[in-house]
């Protein structure tokens, strides 16, 4: 029982984390239209900048600065790059993003070299925030949540209840009619382009110090952004809330119990076969859940897009 | 104008490949390993120590069989075995006979593979394999072929000094294996199986599991596990920053006794882990650099961290693998005659600065050696890695270790 | 929404010329006459490897190019079809008595079939529809297939993936396949099968219905296709063709290991083929040449390969949507007006000291790459077969003059080439 509240808490982690991602993606994509690839190597580029800060100024004046640096990056990427590529549809753009990806994990290499980063928990945070029964929960986590948590109200209450947010509705489904009353559509997609990234920088901040501050770390979290999204809905805030906690709490959970292929056969009236050296589907009687426990979001996604292809939240087209 | 296309660049193609093919007044070691992508790192410092090897041992001190120099030439395979085979076919193109290869044993297979049949049809072009880290123990027992040489201690030798700690210590009954998910991960759980079970009946294994290699964002469940087992040791055989992952998880959420590894020094990993890893990352290897085994050692170390500040000497064995091969070649008295040095090879012993001998088995190619337990710390450190003030101290040696260790290879000299 | 990823017709870069009904038989003559001559120029078993691999590659692509070129889907997971049919061509590879009795040559034809198989169950589910769907299924069947590949032993072999030897197949016409040359004549000759079998592909009614679908498949429902049946169609072509140069992979490394499975390399076969130009049928065939020249070759050169690469790439998607294929093809209103002369001096004049003004900027960048991460006291460097000291004043001045001249010039004289080319382009005048 203990433990089952200890991976709520774990899960949750894991999905803000997510969704802190999948939140700036999904709002560009409804959007743009744009499905951005290169969205985890902004994450990775708010881990880096974060880390060179944080030498020199400390871990909170990282957290201030390397997101508004990651956000400027993203505007600047939108405004000379993908604005120039959109003429030509959207699988260039598409595939603009995708060598982006590449171009900044070389950058990356090239500026800060291949080996891990000592990107550490600031001291102030580094404690045990409370223990159940011999798990502790760092404090760094409850830090984590309620970041994440403070960055999806405050993201709410703009898009609803402001008037900037009213516009970028507005422009996410009539763009002309926006231009048409005045608006400056291109500056408001620079915009949202930038706040999503800088989105993904701060998830970049937070995570750095618990998931390691590698080159490979947007590589690890790439596609795994997009597979949130597509389970939520493209263009949905709450599906990316919704699909992100899912995924969360699935993975942790799958990894915490041993849920084994050959007792979930035998409990539904399969046999085990007698020899198993020489049998075909002998590695198929012995997955265990942690074994595949991260590529069940990749089943829950096909799944989803083969039954329901908008995804949970998403609306219904054609 | 596709045709245009293709000459254009074939030519330029051959001119580049040719350019290098022409000479061969120095004697070439192809290293082949990763030096781009996610592994580059540990590539990169493999190179160095290579070339720093050839440099300071061989070159400074006149070169081979009266004065030819040793040079090592890189090559990326991008740690992709069908890149590793385009670059072996180039460096023999080259006139190198000589191929260094360590990072990933599934590169190493493809390669030993690729050689023997490489040997077999062209018999004017042999080359030598020359494994300085591939510790998968199919590649001297049933994988085995005349060209390959190990110079590291294989996964099971290391188990079993891991094990020979383990059961040493008397405060530890609860084991804990985890590992990745493809074939070393799993050689790891079965050897720590076996070989806990041969040695101990009071030692128990409270978990044994396997998790998806590269792909796991947060250990957190893991250490959960870990705790709750009440484990007092775990082994894993992770590496890279799944090492780094796993490790600073286990610590992080309560667990406070060793973790038995593999590779978990070097390449950022040891500054990475800093405080958190002291007194709970414990490796298994050769080569002791902490407390230095002898002046000569000493003055290799410094050397090299003159020449790269940035690098470490964390594979004693590259050293071993360059001096074993100079000795042979001069026992050989040629260099071209891949079939003579690989006969000088086989059987030798060579007194290594790091201390102690090591011995290359004739029946398998397998190096014996000394092996440690190293540990984790900032205490006594006369060689840090990564520019921190941590770096490895041995805590406990077993000489020769795993010297009578049995294997299926059935080894073929060439007719 | 869900009819968003897909290349858009409207834009001529993209769209996938018809061509007319008659073939010419001319440029296959002669890239079988080439195929069949470069071993005489390039006799070095390395260079015939890299060409292996470039063979491989083109199957590939213009398999791949099937779908996005031709039918306008957009895969995330093709590399799976080549993989799955390499893997199935090892097994057999490893029966050594079926293995006897079949001639290596007919090899990858089983490789196709078996593409083809796993395309044939994916598709009937993925070709529901296209757009961000399809791409969506792809990128997860393709995770998942990859996923399993180390965990699915029995059959993948894990991480070290599985070995056969070629040379056990019954000898064709006394050809064990010993050497790599024998065996480039096998892969050039399935090169040529398989691309003149893509080209007709594209040609029959099936084919050309793709192009319809991609662009309008309302239109074609109306018409009485079934547009689903289309796509299915020529899924079930591309993981054929895919599988084909799977079976051509197992021969030339006798091994296939995870990596052809995962998704880098699903990735890297929709950049070689955008890198090409998807526009047209020949632009993967170059996508692959460039593509593997800039991998195994230029990755000798030096360790910043991917970074010059990503480079390349990034600038095709900006500036020349159509890849490397659509600039050449740019050309051929200016050839057709007999105008083309015009454009060598403007292109004398921009775009080679353009060129010398990039490699001043790429020798900038190596020079601080060295200067970063070289070793102390290794202060020589090589670059453009000259040796100098990176941790001095001059050479950074020097390849800093020569970016900014050369790029200087280069700008200077573009309006006059754009000039040209208008020139060029436009009917009538004189010449």
């Amino acid at each position: 029982m203990d433990l089952i509240l200890v991976n709520l808490i774990d899960g949750l982690v894991t999905g803000l984390l997510l969704f802190m991602l999948s939140a700036g993606l999904t709002l560009i994509f409804s959007m743009m239209g744009v499905l951005n690839f290169a969205h985890a190597s902004f994450y990775m580029l708010g881990a880096y900048f974060a880390y060179s800060i944080s030498l020199a100024l400390g871990f909170w004046m990282g957290l201030l600065i390397a997101p508004l640096i990651v956000g400027v990056a993203g505007a600047m990427v939108e405004r000379y790059g993908l604005r120039r590529v959109h003429q030509y549809g959207h699988v260039p753009e598409l595939i603009f993003t995708f060598g982006l990806a590449l171009l900044i994990e070389e950058l990356v290499q090239f500026i800060w070299g291949k080996n891990q980063m000592p990107y550490d928990v600031p001291d102030i945070l580094n404690f045990t925030a409370f223990a159940i029964s011999g798990n502790s929960i760092p404090a760094y986590k409850i830090f984590m949540i309620f970041i994440s948590v403070g960055i999806f109200i405050g993201l709410l209450y703009v898009l609803t209840k402001t008037r900037v947010g009213m516009i970028i509705q507005a422009a996410l489904s009539y763009p002309r009619t926006v231009e048409a009353l005045g608006h400056n559509v291109p500056l408001i997609f620079m915009g949202v382009f930038g706040v999503g990234t800088a989105l993904a920088g701060v998830a970049g901040v937070i995570a750095g110090p618990v998931l390691g501050t590698f080159p490979g770390m947007a590589f690890v979290l790439g596609s795994i952004v997009f597979v949130t999204i597509v389970i939520g809905g493209l263009g949905s805030l709450w599906g990316a809330l919704v699909a992100s906690l899912l995924i969360g709490w699935i993975t942790t959970f799958a990894k915490s119990y041993n849920i084994e292929m050959e007792s979930i056969l035998n409990g539904i009236g399969i046999a085990t076969p007698e020899n198993m050296d020489d049998n075909m589907f002998r590695d198929f009687w012995s997955l265990t859940s942690p074994q595949i426990a991260d590529i069940l979001p990749y089943i829950l996604m096909v799944l989803i897009l083969i039954f329901r292809p908008a995804g949970l939240f998403g609306k219904r087209t054609q | 104008m596709k045709n245009i296309t293709k000459i254009g660049a074939v030519s330029a193609l051959s001119l580049i490949i040719g350019a290098s093919a022409a000479f061969a007044e120095t004697i070439k070691v192809a290293f082949i390993d990763p030096l781009s992508g996610p592994f580059a790192s540990t590539g990169t410092n493999g190179l160095h120590q290579f070339e720093f090897a050839a440099d300071y041992m061989v070159n400074q001190n006149g070169g081979l069989l009266g004065g030819t120099q040793m040079e090592v030439v890189g090559f990326d395979n991008k740690i992709s075995p069908k890149e590793s085979l385009i670059q072996l076919q180039v460096a023999i193109d080259q006139g190198i006979r000589y191929i260094v290869q360590g990072n990933s044993s599934g590169v190493a297979n493809a390669l030993t593979e690729a050689v023997d049949k490489h040997n077999r049809r062209n018999p004017d072009s042999r080359v030598l394999f020359l494994n300085y880290a591939a510790v998968d123990p199919a590649l001297t027992n049933d994988k085995c072929n005349f060209w390959h040489f190990r110079f590291d201690a294989h996964a099971d030798m290391k188990m079993d000094a891991v094990t020979d700690s383990i059961t040493s210590d008397s405060s530890i009954d609860k084991v804990y294996v985890i590992g990745q998910d493809y074939s070393f991960g799993k050689a790891v759980s079965a050897a720590a199986n076996k070989f806990l079970g041969e040695k101990s009946d009071t030692i128990e294994i409270v978990g044994d599991e396997l998790h998806p290699i590269g792909k796991v964002k947060d250990f957190t469940p893991y250490s959960r596990k870990i705790v709750a087992s009440g484990a007092n040791a775990v082994i894993t055989g992770n590496w890279g920053a799944d090492m780094l992952g796993l490790g600073k998880s286990i610590v992080e959420n309560g667990y406070s006794g060793p973790i038995y590894t593999y590779y978990a020094a070097g390449s950022g990993i040891t500054a990475a882990f800093g405080e958190t890893g002291k007194g709970a990352i414990r490796l298994v290897g050769e080569g002791q650099v902490n407390p230095p085994p002898s002046d000569e050692a000493a003055a290799y170390y410094t050397a090299f961290k003159e020449k790269y500040p940035d690098g470490n000497v964390d594979q004693t064995r590259i050293s071993n693998t360059i001096g074993m091969l100079a000795k042979a070649i001069e026992e050989a008295g040629t260099a071209d005659d891949v079939v003579a040095v690989a006969n000088a090879l086989a059987g030798m012993e060579y007194d290594t600065i790091w201390g102690g001998k090591v011995m290359m088995r004739e029946s398998d190619h397998q190096a014996i050696q000394d092996l440690h337990i190293f540990e984790h710390t900032n205490e006594g450190i006369d060689f840090p890695y990564d520019n921190s003030e941590y770096g490895v101290r041995v805590i406990k040696t077993i000489p020769m270790a795993s010297a009578d260790i049995e294997t299926t290879c059935e080894m073929k000299a060439p007719s | 929404m869900n009819e968003q990823l897909k290349t858009d017709p409207t834009k001529p870069a993209q769209r996938m010329r018809a061509g007319g009904m008659t073939l010419s038989l001319a440029p296959w003559i002669i890239a079988a006459v080439a195929m069949m001559a470069l071993p005489m120029i390039f006799t070095n078993n390395s260079a015939l490897t890299i060409m292996n691999q470039m063979s491989i590659t083109i199957i590939f692509a213009l398999a791949y190019n099937m779908l996005l070129g031709q039918g306008g889907m957009l895969s995330f997971g093709h590399a799976v079809y080549a993989g799955v049919g390499g893997f199935f061509c090892m097994h057999l590879m490893n029966m050594s008595d079926f293995f006897a009795t079949i001639p290596l040559p007919i090899l990858p034809l089983f490789g196709g079939l078996f593409g083809m198989g796993l395309a044939l169950i994916v598709g009937s589910f993925s070709t529901r529809s296209a757009g961000t769907v399809f791409a969506m299924i792809s990128l997860g069947v393709g995770e998942l297939i990859a996923a399993s590949s180390v965990i699915v032993v029995a059959f993948f072999g894990g991480e070290e993936g599985i070995s056969g030897d070629r040379t056990y197949a019954q000898p064709f016409f006394g050809v064990e396949f010993l050497q790599q040359i024998e065996v480039y004549y096998l892969t050039a000759a399935w090169v040529i099968i398989s691309a003149a079998l893509m080209y007709l592909w594209s040609r029959t009614p099936v084919g050309r219905m793709a192009n319809a679908v991609r662009d309008n498949p309302e239109r074609a429902e109306f018409l009485g296709y079934s547009a689903r049946w289309v796509r299915y169609y020529s899924f079930v072509a591309s993981g054929f063709f895919a599988g084909v140069s799977g079976g051509l992979f197992a021969i030339n490394y006798e091994i296939l290991t995870e990596e052809n499975l995962n998704a880098a390399s699903s990735g890297i076969i929709l950049l070689v083929t955008f890198l090409g130009g998807v526009g047209f049928f020949f632009g993967p065939i170059i996508g692959a040449v460039v593509f593997t020249l800039v991998q195994t070759v230029l990755s000798l050169q030096t360790e910043l390969w991917a970074f010059y690469a990503g480079c390349l790439f990034v600038a095709t998607v900006m500036f020349f949507p159509g890849g490397l294929a659509g600039l050449i093809m740019m050309h051929v209103p200016a050839v057709k007006l007999g105008k083309w002369k015009l454009l060598i001096m403007p292109y004398i004049k921009t775009l080679i000291p353009a060129a010398i003004g990039i490699l001043g900027l790429c020798a900038l960048v190596e020079m601080t790459f060295h200067y970063r991460h070289g070793a102390t006291g290794d202060n020589e460097m090589t670059l453009f077969w000259t040796t100098f000291d990176s941790h001095t004043l001059m050479p950074w001045l020097i390849a800093a003059a020569v970016t900014v001249i050369g790029i200087g010039i280069a700008r200077m004289t573009a309006p006059s080439l754009k000039e040209a080319w208008d020139e060029a382009n436009t009917m009538g005048g004189a010449s």
